[in-house]
């Protein structure tokens, strides 16, 4: 329906340039998070003056308290009782005065609308919490057999896939690149590098030739558990928005925001197992003498250094 | 002078008027119906008004699409893509609704554009329809996640992938992104759990939530009426009779003369 014509009431306010300054206070804000930290402060400082001007503009009417005759109300006497044999049937119309003096419906309608909301949360609850709850816990991994540490001649790659958890299946397929690095004071070094892209983990590939077939080998009796293929890359590349990575995996062109993420290594009986993922803001030096910024393992695309790794203080737990 | 009925003639519509007036009197719904369908609109609405319609026609397509291809579906790592490729070269007519049902998604996200764009440029979000703006963005929001939700259940590398990119999008939302990445892939890693939680978000939640605003949306149209265009006269205030009929060179060019003098000041109040 619309409102017949003549009544339109214009429904926006006032018109108002603080709201201007704000957005300018924000995006100055914003533009600090590029360039420094006395430029947000700025921002922040414009944000906040132009903001409490705004509001205290949009509130003016509400403050003041417009000069209203109070109520006045005639209390109307008892109704005198009807004889049974008059008036119409069903409840007497019942004025103000009267329902004040039956709390007891009042008593009811709390209690059925107290209850209702008690049975609805107490049936929510658990199912809100069964299906946020599980996504944040259990996400650790058995280490993997990937094979001899004899298998991975020194100073080459191999394009390596294992199964995380062979109980799940190829869905747990993961492939890192692996580099034996020699020894290093008397012990095994091992460059691992994930496949997951660290702009929004699309599957890297090694920017240079890979051998058509490679070696398979079973695990836990399952077969062709992990594969290996010698590669020679002079990086890595990722084919879906570009992003370009050194050997150490160090970005050098395109969105990524921090190097490629690594994986943790252990030896036993002569055997190389990869463990637990983690992330890395970049890396100095090369293959045994590298110095690895490490950080706790975060989702692609994820800030770890600078004002940017402030947007992300809190990590969920897996 | 009408005709005086045959008797064989009031049977029939005794026939057909008794169930009809039994469900009537009971629910009322026949005459909720009738005031759905012959409820006025205003005279100058025409085509892109029925968007909207299209629109909901665009969902109940995919909704029964959708329920059909659930016989089918198996939404389990090692078993979803086999079970759409069953759907698609081994069903009979299997090809024809899983077309439908793939194509239709982009159609009813088109559709659902044109129809906002309509309701922009028409100016039909201002006073008294705001809340119905609202809720249609709502919808808009639903509609778009059950594109990203039901683009993962094919199971093959292009939906894998891109939903690996969509998820880890959402992981780079500030402060609460990463939760929210890992609460969509149902876990730290892109596993089983995600195909079937995606399955559970296009096929039940979502869809549900979809029908509910659906019918608020629908109940406000009905409440509030379909706005006239912008150009409207008659929205204006002015008498219609005052527009000439030579003025409206579309009406002139289909049917010559034929729109002015009569209907124009006959209906005049």
């Amino acid at each position: 329906m619309e409102p017949p014509a003549g009544q339109h009431r214009p429904h926006a306010p006032p018109p108002s340039l603080w709201p201007v300054g704000f957005a300018v206070g924000i995006a100055v804000l914003l533009t600090g998070v590029i360039l420094g930290w006395v430029v947000v402060a700025i921002g922040a400082l414009l944000t906040a003056i132009f903001g409490f001007l705004w509001v205290r503009d949009v509130t003016g009417g509400l403050r003041t308290v417009p000069d209203v005759e109070p109520e006045r109300r005639e209390v109307a006497p008892p109704a005198a009782p009807i004889r049974a044999d008059e008036g119409g049937a069903g409840m007497v119309a019942s004025s103000e005065s009267e329902i004040e003096r039956f709390p007891r419906s009042k008593f009811l309608e709390g209690a059925t609308l107290g209850l209702g909301a008690a049975i609805g949360g107490v049936v929510t609850a658990p199912v809100l919490g069964f299906a946020v709850l599980p996504a944040f816990r259990g996400g650790e991994h058995e280490e993997v057999d990937v094979g001899a540490v004899d298998d991975f001649p020194e100073k080459e790659w191999m394009i390596t896939t294992f199964r995380l958890d062979p109980d799940l299946g190829d869905v747990t397929a993961r492939t890192a690149y692996v580099r034996n690095n020699g020894m290093l004071d008397g012990r095994p070094s091992f460059t691992i590098v994930s496949n997951r892209c660290v702009h929004l983990g699309c599957p890297v590939q090694p920017n240079g030739p890979a051998e058509d077939k490679g070696t398979q080998f079973d695990n836990k009796g399952r077969p062709n558990q992990v594969i290996r293929v010698p590669t020679k890359p002079a990086g890595f590349g990722c084919p879906c928005h570009g992003g370009q990575y050194d050997t150490e995996g160090n970005p050098t062109a395109g969105p990524p925001v921090r190097a490629l993420d690594r994986f943790e290594f252990s030896i036993r009986g002569g055997r190389l197992f990869i463990g637990k993922p983690y992330s890395v803001g970049g890396v100095r030096g090369e293959a045994a003498d590298a110095v690895i910024r490490r950080y706790d393992h975060v989702l692609p695309g994820v800030h770890v250094e600078g004002p940017s790794a402030l947007m992300y203080p809190l990590e969920p737990p897996r | 002078m009408p005709r005086a009925k045959s008797a064989r003639r009031q049977q029939i519509e005794r026939a057909v008027l008794y169930p009809l007036d039994w469900l009537e009197e009971r629910s009322g719904l026949i005459g909720g119906v009738k005031y759905f369908i012959f409820r006025k609109v205003p005279q100058d609405i025409g085509w892109p008004q029925t968007l909207g319609s299209a629109t909901l026609t665009a969902f109940i397509v995919q909704a029964v699409t959708g329920a059909i291809l659930a016989m089918y579906y198996k939404p389990h790592p090692e078993t979803a893509y086999e079970s759409i490729r069953y759907i698609t070269n081994d069903l009979t007519l299997g090809w024809l609704v899983r077309g439908m049902h793939r194509w239709g998604a982009s159609v009813f996200i088109i559709l659902m554009f044109f129809h906002m764009a309509r309701v922009f440029l028409y100016g039909a979000y201002k006073y008294p329809r705001e809340l119905n703006w609202i809720i249609g963005v709502l919808l808009l929001a639903l509609g778009m996640f059950e594109g990203f939700t039901g683009y993962l259940l094919p199971w093959d590398q292009t939906s894998y992938w891109a939903s690996v990119v969509g998820i880890n999008i959402n992981g780079t939302a500030p402060f609460l992104g990463p939760f929210l990445a890992q609460f969509l892939q149902g876990g730290a890693e892109i596993g089983a759990d995600t195909i079937s939680r995606f399955y559970a978000l296009h096929m039940l939640l979502l869809p549900g939530a979809l029908f509910a605003l659906i019918g608020l949306h629908l109940y406000l149209v009905i409440r509030l009426g379909v706005t006239s265009p912008p150009w409207s006269p008659e929205a204006a205030g002015r008498d219609r009779a005052e527009v000439a009929p030579t003025t409206n060179g579309r009406a002139g060019l289909v049917r010559p003369g034929s729109r002015g003098g009569l209907t124009r000041t006959g209906v005049r109040k």
